[in-house]
């Protein structure tokens, strides 16, 4: 078996699979994205007035509403995982789907979320604060997005039985995710 | 599969909590979620602080030890993740100096200057607007 295995796949120096490391090592990079961003943001906000007047606008509920959608999720991601470890690939790619559900929800909340801002005249343009909320907002999404779908394609090799310690991995990221959202709630929704 | 993903994927914590525990997790996660949401109607600054960011840090805890079983991870892992931290600290340092001063003895951020002068000429127009 082992010849048929690259060797990066099985060789570990630190003890942790590459698979897992690979993972950790991109939300590494991701937390210098997220939060360069978000550090940006918040030097604006404290300083110029103007951005809490824009940030009023923002709509509470719907963020509060994505951010329980989100942790739902997340709750799903990590029952998958359990399930994983259980090998019970059938369970996993039920929990993986619901997960996906929620990654769907959450975006559709954002559709209708941003089409009323825009159809008010709060476009990317507008304003710096709306600048950075699209930003961040968005490039969150994008990784909603590919998140669901790394998860669609984990789930069917899930539901054979097979590289189910994959489950593992998508959930890290999902979570990631997950977190990001934590912090962009207070910061755009919840201080106005 | 490699040896280090036949103990599932490498970790180090071998088997989980079952999901009786993941949901109560859930759950703790929901109460602060909807204390978030409360705390700041108030209109304290310091409650909207601690209810708001206060509690978006404990929530990110939460997540990331018992979702993501960093309480279990390996050494490694932390210190790679303190030290990603660490460079958005030193980007936050770095740039804070410039960013949140449109101007200084010997220069002056003139797009940023008119962002402040649109800003105030729109928020007093809204005061007054109110006042009508």
């Amino acid at each position: 078996m082992a010849a048929h295995v690259p060797i990066a796949t099985g060789r570990s120096v630190t003890g942790i699979a590459t698979g897992k490391l690979a993972v950790w090592w991109v939300l590494g990079s991701e937390i210098v994205i997220f939060g360069g961003i978000l550090a940006s943001y918040l030097m604006f906000r404290m300083k110029y007035p103007g951005w809490a007047e824009q940030a009023a606008v923002t709509n509470t509920y719907a963020g509060a509403v994505n951010t329980f959608v989100l942790l739902t999720s997340s709750l799903f991601a990590v029952l998958a995982h359990n399930a994983a470890e259980n090998k019970d690939g059938k369970k996993a790619f039920l929990y993986l789907w619901l997960t996906i559900g929620g990654a769907l929800t959450f975006l559709a909340i954002k559709t209708v979320e941003w089409s009323y801002e825009i159809m008010h005249g709060y476009t990317i343009s507008s304003h710096p604060f709306w600048s950075f909320y699209y930003l961040a907002a968005g490039i969150h999404g994008l990784h909603v997005i590919a998140g669901a779908v790394i998860m669609a394609i984990v789930s069917f090799d899930a539901l054979k039985g097979k590289n189910l310690h994959r489950v593992e991995l998508i959930g890290i990221y999902w979570h990631f995710v997950d977190i990001v959202w934590i912090f962009l709630f207070p910061l755009l929704y919840i201080a106005k | 599969m490699g040896a280090a993903e036949h103990s599932h994927s490498g970790s180090n914590h071998g088997s989980h909590h079952g999901p009786k525990y993941y949901v109560k997790m859930w759950a703790v996660l929901l109460v602060l979620l909807i204390v978030s949401i409360i705390g700041p109607e108030f209109g304290i600054p310091l409650l909207t602080l601690i209810t708001a960011f206060g509690i978006a840090l404990v929530k990110a805890y939460m997540v990331a030890a018992y979702f993501m079983h960093l309480n279990t991870e390996k050494r490694y892992i932390h210190y790679m993740l303190y030290t990603m931290l660490l460079f958005m600290a030193l980007f936050f340092a770095g740039v804070c100096v410039d960013v949140m001063r449109p101007k200084g003895e010997n220069w002056e951020n003139k797009a940023a200057l008119s962002i402040i002068e649109a800003d105030k000429v729109r928020m007093s127009s809204g005061v007054k607007e109110k006042e009508h």
